[in-house]
């Protein structure tokens, strides 16, 4: 099992090989935002789930491979979009600001 | 029913938090989450361990909700303010429950509890101990719940709605890949329903949609309000979500929400069933 990658989300127990992995963290300048809302979004732009942000603002989607919106929702913050493409054998790693 | 009578604001909650007569209750789907914070003065519904029977599958019934909410410290002319996680999800189903024992006065917080979280408004970890009251509920209001049979015969003739995710419609899943049990022993849909997933009604801060939105994404998908209407998706909770908009903000008469939903008709003998993303014939 490969380690996670500094800073982020540990993957003890996640197969990547068998997972399309998006992960990552909020954050306001350096400061991480927990309570936030981060919505995933297929390439139609239909919502296909949604998650809170840990008190550390880190957050994960088990996803299918493919092209998918990040959007954040965040207090005192404008929503976010952020691209991403998940695939097999790779976690996609996603810094967001607000 | 109307939006302004089912629905109230954020605003509404703090201008009333010190009127005895309104009680604040969280229902999550993550019952953990009003642990760990709430609106002030809010109380807690599990809707597993209250809500339902703990040996047949069914609702608690009108005795047993009756001390729950007596022990609750809730009466029966309290106005009834739910909120909770994910778009009103279980919050919704908890609106239909107390609709179905016959609460007169019910609201749903527009937005939820994250609506609240994006305002920054104040969340407490507070334990709340209400008094303990006699609470009296009435006899089911079989007028807002649908039963197996009645679902066959509708087949065709009222509008069914589908409101779990494409895939499950289709019959490419069996539950939301975060749910894995409760599950039917055939995929598919009931033939001739459609497909509208409860979360269009929502938007992204979790409140509910204008009017005029949601009369074109039902529309749209083929439901005649000329007609009746009755709902389904796994367990009976996204689609009390979407008999809420249907009935409640939209003022729809004659909307039923089918709790059997899929994991029954998934699982019964002699029923059709249709598979793949078209609604399929009667």
């Amino acid at each position: 099992m490969c380690g996670a990658k500094k800073g982020g989300l540990d993957l003890k127990g996640v197969d990547i090989d068998k997972e399309a992995v998006i992960q990552g963290q909020v954050l306001r300048g350096e400061e991480p935002v927990g309570g936030a809302y981060v919505r995933l979004l297929d390439s139609t732009g239909e919502f296909t789930a949604e998650v809170p942000t840990s008190a550390t603002g880190h957050f994960r989607f088990f996803a299918a491979p493919g092209s998918w919106t990040l959007r954040t929702l965040a207090p005192k913050a404008e929503p976010v979009d952020r691209q991403v493409v998940a695939q097999y054998g790779e976690v996609a790693e996603v810094a967001v600001a607000v | 029913m109307s939006r302004e009578s089912a629905l109230v604001s954020a605003d509404w909650v703090e201008e009333h938090k010190n009127d005895a007569n309104v009680v604040l209750i969280e229902v999550d789907e993550d019952v953990s989450a009003y642990d760990a914070g709430h609106i002030a003065g809010a109380i807690k519904l599990d809707w597993k361990d209250d809500l339902q029977d703990q040996v047949r599958r069914d609702f608690v019934n009108k005795a047993q909700f009756e001390a729950l909410l007596s022990e609750r410290g809730v009466s029966s002319d309290d106005t009834v303010v739910l909120y909770g996680g994910n778009n009103n999800w279980f919050a919704a189903y908890a609106y239909w429950y107390f609709k179905l024992y016959g609460h007169s006065d019910v609201r749903l917080l527009d937005g939820g509890r994250k609506r609240w979280e994006l305002d920054s408004r104040e969340l407490t970890d507070e334990v709340v101990k209400r008094e303990a009251t006699q609470y009296q509920a009435k006899e089911q209001d079989k007028s807002i719940r649908a039963f197996r049979d009645e679902v066959e015969e509708a087949i065709g003739v009222k509008n069914l709605v589908d409101v779990r995710s494409p895939d499950e419609y289709a019959g490419r899943l069996l539950a939301p890949a975060h749910l894995p049990q409760e599950q039917a022993q055939r995929a598919g849909h009931i033939p001739t329903a459609a497909s509208i997933p409860w979360s269009k009604a929502a938007n992204d801060d979790g409140t509910f949609r204008s009017d005029d939105e949601l009369k074109t994404l039902y529309a749209d998908a083929g439901v005649d309000f000329g007609k009746d209407t009755i709902a389904y998706c796994r367990i009976g909770e996204r689609s009390a979500h979407s008999w809420f908009v249907l009935h409640e903000i939209l003022g729809q008469p004659n909307v039923k929400n089918y709790d059997g939903s899929w994991t029954e008709w998934g699982s019964l003998v002699g029923v059709p069933v249709a598979l793949g993303d078209e609604p399929g014939k009667a």
